[in-house]
């Protein structure tokens, strides 16, 4: 039995302008202990999915249907109560720019001693030595503990918020763009220190980034979105070598690298596409190369073209890079 | 390449037109979800009819010997002057045998006439004073808003006073005063602060670079981005200035020959205010005129901050 | 023999900085330029990239006059421009250098339609005409990719994608036909499958028109990409410069070769191994005289400790690096 298993996730966001279709048909599965990445562009929806994960939904959003299986069990239909346990304990979530959301009034560590009381029954000595072991975890000297978030540079921030997050054991973490306000020397510190800790303690992780050098390094497992959709899942080693969607083969020619040949990069044409009236058929269709006259009108099927590689496209590619 | 012609296959003035209808179109849409906005206006919009049918009726069904605002007198009721409400006189009779309706109706414009005004003269100083405090800083700077310190600190009332026994103190002198002592006051300090967040846009920056001067930037870039806010504080601006002129004439400090503020002192003066309940009709149509256009002024204000500060848009 | 464009001699920036925890008042700067040189050719894109904080912004913004030398000097077309002050020079140097900005999303003032900010600079160089200005704000526009410019003229910059509000930037800063231009993060904030078509853009306008760019990035595979010559900072210094395949393919200065060990590959099977460097970013206030990447350096030796921040010094070939070990 896989860790998580998501089948069939839609929600949609209700605007005045119309329904923002951020959540579409998404499915994968994580198993325990393993790392996943999800790549996609701005406004793709990444975010909006561990959301729904969590239900952590703001108001004008609408769970449409599909399930939420943590370890077999379907997290879109337990009372509030048991979610909240389930929420920390069992999955926990580094959120987009949360190093900015510590609150400078307050010392760092208690904190996170207030956010591990709220849902742990233990005494406020035992949540510091905890505290105190998670910074350890995270590579962060005990002495700034006791400090104000101002006294802490942008890395430290970020290590002190994914101590919060490992605080209750999780089974599986939710890491938002971990590492994209920060400086290349201080992203890699961080990575490296999430692996460890990762291998440590046999949690599975969920990256999330819009940054596909990111994930090529941390995930071993990745899934490309694009306007809402799933569209590529499978071992990230394959879906480097053999892209299959022609999204995910036109975002790896767009990518730079200093390693390597010096190739000519190639931007996409035409416009990101607009969430409250997604292109019929396949959202990628007005930007692919390869679309046929399929493509604009029936959704392609998400199905594997070769074992454990997923895709959603009319004409996946295949063996080009 | 693409040819030299003049893309715009419409004149540019057109377009513009259509934009500036187009946006106004949206924040009207904005103003009237505030509901409270909208309220403001009809209560405004009622007071400009008072205003616009006094002279239409002065000139159709009243007798300017008995009707007149300022120096009409009923003859038919000597001796019974202050009157209570009656068919003649909807809202009775002041103590000298004056038409109260009338006198309400004609010093609406006056009261519209120093609201406005002094607004407007307080709106522009505060503006100019505020987008050049923030873009220049220092010396310039301080000098303001030091001057708004002791402008916001000095007691208005007793300037006033002292002002009248030099000048005889009508209507526009008013209007003119009040205006610039609130433009170099507090308002320079809002809206210093507003053109501040502006002014560390880089858009400036760019517009620098461009070659703009710093007259250029005040003008296009500036002013325009604190003209919404400046706007907002012309209406809370009307109220107080309407408000500051019924006090000052309540207490006969004005040259002002009818107002709302002059009714109720007609009212004090001659005794009748003592007796509670009793000369109602002397004190509670102005007074509650002056509440209400107040009030009014600052619905329409509170409408306009939704359409503004888009914070406080719900979405 | 290409001719130089742009020049900096000893150019350096210091921010007083206001401490308000001590009683006693020390006078702190932070050093954002320090003691910069380096040359642009004319027709060359030159790279500048660093860490955030490194001073990037501040030298961009010290060469378009937004900002001026606490001391050095700065030539464009072997004229010192620190020494303009106003009137006919002004305005000849703000037509010839022009920057693009780091934030498409701030830079535009979002009152102005697109025709009102392209056009702009045009007003302001004194093209009265408004059919001239039309059409030049069309020619721009479709150069930058946005057509038919009729459509795009009188919209908003919320109306926009962020890619197309970049465009808009850089129309504006191409309109006067600029000789020089910074290039500001110009890609940072948009999204990988429009970033690669920007920087075409960007090489594009540098065919037609034979511009020189700095082009400031703290992102190397892209200065990569765009860069015939780079310039690594560190802490306001420059700590290597060189063309740019052989500063990425051999640094030679420790912090650089930190910098490229740190850069994620987008290749799930090369092993990258970690940067070697000590301890966290500190900020440039009123750095210890030894060589500023000392405290981090994992190769510092004696010698460093002792002496002062070392020269910036040609190994060969035009590749000069600022560091004791490398001779
Ligand atoms: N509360 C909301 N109401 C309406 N639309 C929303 C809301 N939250 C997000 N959206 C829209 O839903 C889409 C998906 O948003 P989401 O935050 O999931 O994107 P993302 O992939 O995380 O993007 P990013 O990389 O910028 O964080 C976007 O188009 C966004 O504008
Ligand atoms: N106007 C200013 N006043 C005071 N300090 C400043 C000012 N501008 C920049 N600094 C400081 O100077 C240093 C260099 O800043 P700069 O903006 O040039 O860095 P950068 O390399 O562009 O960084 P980033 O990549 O984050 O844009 C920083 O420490 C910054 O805090
Ligand atoms: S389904 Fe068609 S349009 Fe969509 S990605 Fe595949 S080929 Fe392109
Ligand atoms: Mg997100
Ligand atoms: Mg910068």
């Amino acid at each position: 039995m896989p860790l998580l298993d998501v089948r069939n996730l839609t929600m949609h966001y209700v605007t005045k302008m119309g329904d923002v279709h951020a959540v579409d048909d998404v499915s994968f599965m994580i198993e325990a202990g393993e790392a996943i990445g999800l790549v996609g562009e701005s406004g793709c929806g990444k975010t909006s999915i561990a959301l729904t994960l969590l239900r952590l939904l703001p108001d004008n959003a609408r769970f449409l249907g599909g399930q939420v299986l943590f370890e077999g069990k379907d997290l879109t239909h337990i009372p509030e109560e048991e979610m909240r346990k389930i929420r920390w304990r069992g999955i926990s979530m580094i959120f987009q720019a949360a190093m900015n959301s510590l609150n400078p009034v307050y010392r760092v560590g208690d904190q996170i001693i207030e956010a591990i009381q709220n849902h742990l029954p233990i005494s406020y000595r035992e949540a510091k030595r905890r505290v105190s072991e998670l910074f350890e975890l995270v590579g962060l000297p005990p002495e700034v503990i006791d400090r104000y978030p101002h006294e802490y540079s942008g890395g430290m921030k970020q290590r002190a918020v994914i101590a919060m997050a490992l605080a209750c054991d999780p089974k599986l973490v939710i890491a938002d763009e971990p590492t994209t306000a920060l400086d290349v020397i201080v992203q890699d510190h961080i990575l490296r220190r999430i692996d460890e800790v990762r291998k440590k303690l046999n949690m599975a992780m969920m990256y999330i980034s819009h940054d596909i050098a990111v994930i090529a390094e941390v995930s071993q497992r990745l899934g490309v979105m694009y306007a809402g959709c799933l569209v590529e899942f499978g071992d990230t080693v394959t879906i480097f070598k053999r892209p299959a969607h022609p999204y995910t083969v036109a975002l790896m020619s767009a990518f730079p690298s200093i390693k390597g040949e010096k190739r000519k990069l190639q931007g996409l044409p035409g416009e990101p596409p607009d969430l409250l009236q997604p292109p019929l058929g396949c959202r990628f269709h007005p930007r692919c190369a390869y679309a046929t006259a399929i493509c604009a009108q029936r959704a392609p099927r998400y199905e594997e073209i070769e074992p454990g590689h997923l895709v959603a496209c009319w004409n996946p590619r295949s063996g080009r890079a | 390449m693409i040819p030299r012609r003049n893309v715009g296959i419409e004149p540019l003035w057109k377009i513009r037109a259509r934009l500036w209808a187009r946006s106004l179109r949206k924040n009207w849409g904005l103003f009237w979800e505030s509901r409270i906005g909208p309220l403001g206006l009809a209560i405004i919009l009622f007071f400009v009819l008072l205003m616009v049918a006094h002279p239409i009726l002065m000139a159709t069904v009243w007798d300017p010997r008995v009707y007149d605002p300022v120096v009409g007198f009923d003859r038919a009721m000597v001796g019974r002057h202050p009157a209570p409400p009656s068919w003649a006189h909807p809202l009775g009779t002041d103590p000298i045998g004056r038409d109260i309706l009338s006198q309400l109706m004609w010093s609406t414009r006056s009261e519209f006439a120093l609201g406005v005004t002094s607004a407007l003269i307080t709106v522009v100083i505060g503006t100019f004073i505020g987008a050049v405090c923030a873009y220049f800083g220092g010396v310039v700077d301080t000098f303001f808003m030091r001057l708004a310190d002791l402008v916001m600190l000095f007691p208005f009332i007793a300037l006033l006073m002292v002002l009248r026994s030099i000048v005889t103190l009508d209507l526009w002198r008013l209007a003119l005063v009040m205006g610039v002592l609130s433009g170099f006051g507090g308002i320079t300090i809002i809206l210093k602060a507003q053109a501040l967040t502006v002014k560390v846009k880089p858009y400036i920056e760019a517009a620098k670079v461009a070659g703009g001067s710093a007259f250029h930037i005040i003008r296009r870039h500036i002013v325009p981005n604190i003209m919404p806010l400046s706007f907002l504080y012309m209406m809370f601006n009307v109220t107080g200035a309407v408000f500051t002129e019924a006090v000052l004439s309540y207490f006969g400090l004005l040259d002002i020959r009818m107002s709302w503020g002059i009714m109720i002192h007609t009212a004090e003066s001659a005794g009748y205010l003592g007796a509670f309940g009793q000369y109602w009709w002397l004190w509670a149509p102005p007074g509650a005129a002056i509440t209400l256009l107040c009030f009014a002024f600052y619905l329409v204000g509170r409408g306009l901050d939704t359409v503004v500060n888009p914070r406080l848009r719900k979405r | 023999m290409m001719s130089t464009i742009l020049q900096l001699q000893n150019v350096t920036k210091l921010f007083p900085v206001k401490q308000r925890t001590f009683a006693l008042k020390v006078r702190q700067f932070v050093h954002a330029v320090d003691m910069v040189n380096f040359a642009v050719e004319t027709g060359e894109i030159f790279g500048l990239v660093g860490e955030s904080g490194c001073g990037k912004t501040t030298t961009g913004k010290l060469i378009v006059k937004l900002y001026e030398p606490t001391s050095g000097k700065i030539f464009l077309d072997g004229q010192d421009i620190t020494l303009i002050r106003s009137g006919a020079a002004l305005r000849r140097f703000r037509r010839a250098v022009q920057m693009i900005f780091q934030d498409p999303y701030e830079s535009l003032n979002p009152r102005f339609t697109i025709f009102d900010t392209i056009a702009e600079p045009l007003e302001i160089h004194g093209v009265r005409s408004l059919s001239e200005r039309e059409a030049q704000v069309a020619e721009i526009l479709s150069q930058v990719g946005l057509t038919p410019p009729e459509t795009f003229m009188f919209r908003y910059p919320h109306e926009l994608s962020g890619g197309q509000r970049q465009r808009v930037a850089i129309a504006r800063a191409m309109v006067i036909r600029p000789r020089f231009v910074v290039a500001d993060e110009p890609t940072s904030m948009l999204d990988v499958s429009v970033r690669a078509g920007v920087m075409e853009l960007l090489l594009e306008l540098r065919r037609d028109f034979g511009v020189s760019y700095l082009y400031i990035t703290h992102d190397l595979a892209v200065a990569r990409y765009m860069c015939e010559r780079l310039a690594v900072m560190y802490l306001g210094k420059i700590v290597e410069l060189g063309s740019t395949e052989v500063v990425i393919q051999t640094p030679l200065h420790p912090y650089t070769q930190a910098l490229l060990a740190a850069v994620p590959v987008p290749d799930p099977t090369y092993k990258r191994e970690p940067p070697q460097i000590k301890g966290d970013v500190i900020a440039p206030i009123n750095p210890p005289p030894q060589c500023r990447f000392l405290p981090r350096c994992p190769k510092a030796q004696e010698v460093c400790a002792r002496s002062p921040h070392p020269p910036l010094v040609d190994v060969g070939g035009g590749h000069f690096v600022s560091c004791y070990l490398v001779r």
